[in-house]
């Protein structure tokens, strides 16, 4: 337990030290745009490929799961979109990204720490914790939303394409579902769920990186160790902002 | 000058450094020797801020290490350059982005100065035409001297080089000590390197500190490493087969 409170307080003073001003603002930019590139742009592929087959997996059970002849075929296209929209594309994604991008944020930094390329920065005088985390947590929270607005609207077209392929929904009640009672905060939950879930993608693996001590082997330890803490702390955030957000 | 009164440090309730203190003059090359295990690298990274000593005080030319204030501490490290005993190069950035990368941090100098300050230095190692190369690329005494280059970018008043021979064969190891001492000679630094290799205490060492158990054991200079009675120096000086052979020879001709 002493432990777990240990960890804790040395990710929040890991915090304090990540969110100080960056020493040079065009080293900053430089190393933003490269991030962006790393973690957004470079996970936007499997990003695409999950939602699209798992749009067309939840319209497939949807779609079976509402069999009964008293019940509108345009709720297949609704359901669907309110799945994608509050859970799979920014909870289930984000799990994803945890283990593809949370294991290369702490690889990467638990690298530079084994081989003292973390002391070659300190000796120099440089804040290695805001040079090397800041620009990777200001990448994820402010990208991340883009990859999962992307991930919804593919969702909803493997949806619409799987419909039309098994033949459970036409292309008109589908289309119909999609836009019936469209409510605008869950877009608006879905993007801070987002937002603070990029937040702990980017920290928690760059915490486990930046203070592991050993060798390969204890790199990979930690890879998996922040892989876990990523998922378990986006699973619990995600029951709390649930009901902070949308409970009544 | 480099000052250090009774340092101490330990892990764990194990203690590895046990109140040494030291001299290291400015031109001079200082070597801190011993074998494995007996301090050196928790000395030097205490010496660099690296590490938190438990007890003790460092001194940079009159300026207190402990006494700085963060931004100070900062300052004063811009003035220091340092070789890691595995070169500690960023591994996904070429040598000129490597050595640049100081320079680019600190400085505002425009792009070319920065190139032609970057070249100037690999000019000075002997590595020209490796701007674009990526450490995987470049052998390992190579990469030494890359670190060498990206040490000494920034025109340091200090610096420090942990093992800088380690994993080189006997011909590279020497024309990196070499380097290392016409550097310190050429820009007056204070450069204290740590090793165990005993071809560098016959090369450069103008002062030598031996250090055993945590404990300063020794010190002087390289042709009192040779003299002296001191039997736990002996143990490690001519723990090789030739320098027990050339002891022996030495012996016999009554040296």
């Amino acid at each position: 337990m002493i432990n777990y409170i240990k960890y804790i307080g040395g990710y929040f003073l890991m915090l304090k030290e990540v969110f100080k001003k960056p020493q040079k603002g065009s080293v900053f930019r430089e190393s933003l745009f490269k991030e962006i590139e790393d973690l957004g742009i470079n996970s936007i592929g499997i990003v695409a490929f999950i939602s699209f087959f798992v749009g067309g997996v939840v319209v497939i059970q949807t779609a079976l799961n509402l069999d009964s002849p008293l019940t509108p075929k345009y709720l297949i296209g609704y359901a669907s979109r309110e799945s994608l929209i509050l859970e799979f594309s920014p909870t289930l994604i984000s799990i994803i990204l945890a283990g593809k991008v949370g294991s290369y944020i702490t690889s990467s930094i638990g690298t530079m720490r084994v081989t003292e390329q973390i002391d070659a920065l300190e000796v120099m005088g440089i804040n290695s914790l805001n040079y090397l985390v800041l620009p990777k947590i200001i990448a994820n929270v402010f990208f991340y939303p883009f990859v999962i607005i992307i991930s919804i609207f593919l969702g909803i077209f493997g949806g619409w394409v799987a419909g039309i392929l098994t033949g459970l929904v036409s292309s008109a009640d589908y289309i119909l579902g999609i836009r019936a009672d469209l409510e605008p905060f869950h877009i608006t939950y879905s993007m801070i769920k987002t937002a603070i879930f990029a937040f702990v993608i980017a920290s928690i693996p760059a915490y486990h990186g930046f203070y592991v001590s050993g060798g390969a082997i204890e790199v990979g330890k930690s890879s998996t160790r922040a892989v876990v803490w990523t998922s378990i702390v986006i699973i619990v955030l995600n029951y709390f902002l649930t009901q902070m957000l949308l409970g009544k | 000058m480099i000052e250090v009164t009774n340092l101490y440090k330990e892990f764990g309730g194990t203690p590895v450094l046990k109140g040494i203190s030291a001299k290291f003059e400015n031109g001079k090359t200082s070597l801190v020797i011993g074998t494995s295990g007996s301090g050196k690298t928790v000395f030097l990274k205490c010496m660099l801020g690296l590490l938190q000593p438990d007890n003790g005080d460092i001194c940079y030319d009159g300026r207190h290490y402990e006494e700085m204030s963060g931004g100070e501490k900062r300052n004063l490290k811009k003035e220091i350059g340092m070789v890691f005993q595995g070169s500690a190069l960023f591994d996904s950035s070429t040598v000129e982005e490597n050595i640049m990368f100081p320079l680019k941090m600190f400085t505002d100098m425009p792009y070319d100065e920065k190139l032609d300050r970057v070249n100037f230095v690999l000019n000075r190692v002997n590595l020209e035409n490796s701007n674009n190369k990526f450490p995987a690329e470049i052998s390992g005494g190579m990469q030494k001297r890359v670190a060498i280059a990206r040490a000494i970018v920034m025109n340091p008043k200090y610096l420090f080089c942990d093992e800088p021979n380690s994993g080189l064969d006997p011909k590279t190891s020497i024309v990196i000590d070499n380097l290392i001492q016409e550097i310190t000679d050429e820009y007056d630094m204070t450069t204290v390197i740590n090793s165990h290799d005993m071809n560098s205490v016959m090369e450069i060492g103008e002062k030598i500190i031996f250090l055993k158990n945590g404990i300063k054991e020794w010190e002087g200079t390289s042709n009192d490493v040779f003299r002296t009675n001191n039997e736990a120096i002996t143990d490690f000086v001519y723990s090789s087969n030739l320098f027990k052979k050339v002891r022996e020879a030495q012996l016999k001709e009554g040296l």
